[in-house]
């Protein structure tokens, strides 16, 4: 290494201190690791307060077995490759799709739904905008009610027979990601996936004690077995409806 | 060009333009040291000193418990909730007075029929499109709100009241209901005498039924499981949701396979109840705009 063409002369002023970081690359690492560290301190450690970051909202309730098995599909679909659950808190938005989503709204989900892009809309609140039949509809054909749609259709959904033989493990990975399952919850997961899918009987009380509010209705199925469609619909249909606005107060939250 | 053969001038890059060198040397090979272009430094100069201010005034350094809260004191749900009262102050001279008005009034004022249209098309486009259609033309299973064949009943209060509670929507106590039988599901009537009735339904609107079909037998069946909804002349009864059947509008196929699998199934469609959803202008607004879209009682 030559030294004799040096910035200024050669002098060492405390502008070009930072050559010593360029021409060291264990120097240069290690200060990376440094800001790196200091970057995710200052932003991340903070989250862990979850207190101080999720605001406590009436409502919210953990999905049902027969729900997390239509989030399950909805996943699995990559349904958030296009679809949102992020209403965000500007007018248009607020106009177009209600009130801006909380982020109690998606506590108990793991991993959330956000999603990162609007190739169709955002569904933060789908749920009760829509009949089950035309969900049904859209699924199977979506140009057979939005003529204008470009979202493919899922027709094998409404013929696949649910298999919920693991909810209740993935109700026992949620519990223990904090998603507030009790074990009377996870043992009678099997039986609340009948019971909400199917009109009401003497199982229906019971289960809206487990989960207040939860829509329990006849989804028809296929020859008396619930379909992947009905799961993703009894899905669809709960989202954004937990939290009633009418009580919610938006001022006491700002904080 | 000539070539001097005094002593060889310097012709590295360092030498000829004036410009000091990194210092690296590979093979020979010399890295200029050139300056960063002078925009793109003082571009960056001006974003440190906009992030600084960004810190002051917005919030932003996350604390243990709460986090800068800067010195405009902006929050996102404080701006929104301006940002909504603003739209509302805008629109609230004339949605005070739809609010206000009676349905049948609103269609008589040009200023109010003209608002609540654009209003109602405008909602129409949110809501009702994605089932009815963008120009209301319905589809299979979705009435068509552009015709004069009322399910529920076509005066703008009718309309207004099927907006507000839905059709057969179990989370309103207030929805209309009315459901008809599964006639095949339930086993009250066999697949025989399903299309039997059938073709004495489509005899109804003067449709073309198959050949050597019973017709007697069909209005007697017809006497036993379906007047007392629909009439004895297939008429319909609005109160009950009970369509016509003896016009040509057809909601699921006018085809002699479509009435049979209606009877088989019974029920009914289903239409959200909106008066969570959407406020009372804009409910207002909207019967009004499908009272208007041709069809209206």
């Amino acid at each position: 290494m030559s030294d004799t063409h040096t910035t200024s002369g050669g002098k060492t002023s405390v502008w070009t201190k930072h050559q010593v970081f360029e021409k060291n690359s264990i120097f240069l690492l290690i200060g990376i690791l440094v800001m790196i560290s200091i970057g995710g301190l200052v932003e991340i450690v903070p989250l862990f307060y979850l207190k101080s970051t999720i605001e406590k909202v009436e409502g919210v309730r953990p999905l049902t077995p027969l729900e997390l098995a239509g989030r399950n599909i909805y996943v699995r679909e990559g349904c958030y490759n296009c679809h949102s659950q992020m209403i965000r808190p500007l007018r248009d938005e607020v106009e177009r799709y209600g009130h801006y989503s909380l982020a109690a709204e998606s506590m108990y989900d793991h991993p959330f739904q956000w999603g990162s892009k609007r190739t169709g809309p955002d569904i933060a609140r789908v749920g009760g905008k829509y009949s089950d039949d035309w969900h049904r509809d859209h699924l199977r054909n979506p140009r057979s009610v939005v003529p204008a749609s470009i979202m493919p259709g899922y027709p094998w959904l409404e013929t696949t027979t649910l298999d919920t033989s693991h909810i209740d493990m993935d109700m026992r990975v949620l519990a223990i990601e904090g998603v507030p399952y009790t074990k009377e919850m996870i043992e009678a997961a099997a039986s609340d996936v009948k019971t909400q899918g199917s009109a009401e009987d003497s199982m229906t009380a019971p289960f809206l004690k487990r989960y207040p509010k939860a829509i329990s209705r006849e989804l028809g199925g296929v020859q008396g077995r619930l379909t992947e469609a009905d799961a993703l619909i009894a899905y669809l249909q709960q989202l954004g409806t937990q939290v009633d606005f009418k009580l919610y107060d938006d001022k006491a939250n700002i904080r | 060009m000539e070539q001097k053969t005094s002593a060889p001038a310097d012709t590295s890059a360092p030498v000829q333009t004036g410009v000091g060198t990194t210092g690296h040397i590979w093979d020979g090979i010399e890295e200029l040291n050139n300056p960063l272009p002078r925009w793109w430094l003082w571009t960056f100069y001006a974003c440190i000193i906009w992030a600084v201010g960004y810190w002051f005034f917005y919030p932003a350094i996350p604390l243990v418990s709460s986090y800068t809260k800067g010195l405009l004191g902006w929050q996102s749900r404080t701006q929104i909730e301006l940002d909504m009262a603003e739209l509302k102050a805008m629109r609230s001279g004339m949605t005070t007075k739809i609010e206000a008005t009676e349905l049948a009034d609103i269609e008589k004022s040009p200023e109010l029929l003209s608002f609540a249209r654009a209003q109602g098309s405008a909602a129409f486009a949110v809501n009702c499109a994605p089932c009815h259609g963008a120009g209301a033309q319905g589809f299979k299973g979705y009435p068509n709100l552009n015709d004069d064949d009322w399910i529920w009943g076509g005066k703008a209060e009718d309309i207004l009241t099927t907006i507000k509670h839905g059709v057969r929507w179990e989370q309103d106590s207030d929805s209309r209901s009315g459901v008809m039988p599964s006639f095949g599901r339930d086993g009250i009537l066999n697949r025989k005498e399903i299309g039997t009735v059938a073709d004495y339904v489509l005899s109804l609107s003067g449709l073309p039924v198959d050949k050597g079909s019973d017709l007697a037998a069909g209005k007697a069946l017809y006497a036993a499981n379906c007047a007392a909804c629909h009439g004895d002349t297939g008429k319909g009864n609005q109160e009950l949701g009970a369509p016509n059947l003896s016009d040509k509008v057809w909601l699921y196929g006018s085809d002699k396979a479509a009435v049979m699998e209606r009877i088989t199934i019974g029920g009914g469609g289903v239409m959200p109840a909106w008066s969570n959803r959407l406020d009372a202008a804009t409910m207002k607004s909207l019967a009004v705009y499908v009272h208007t879209l041709g069809g209206g009682k």
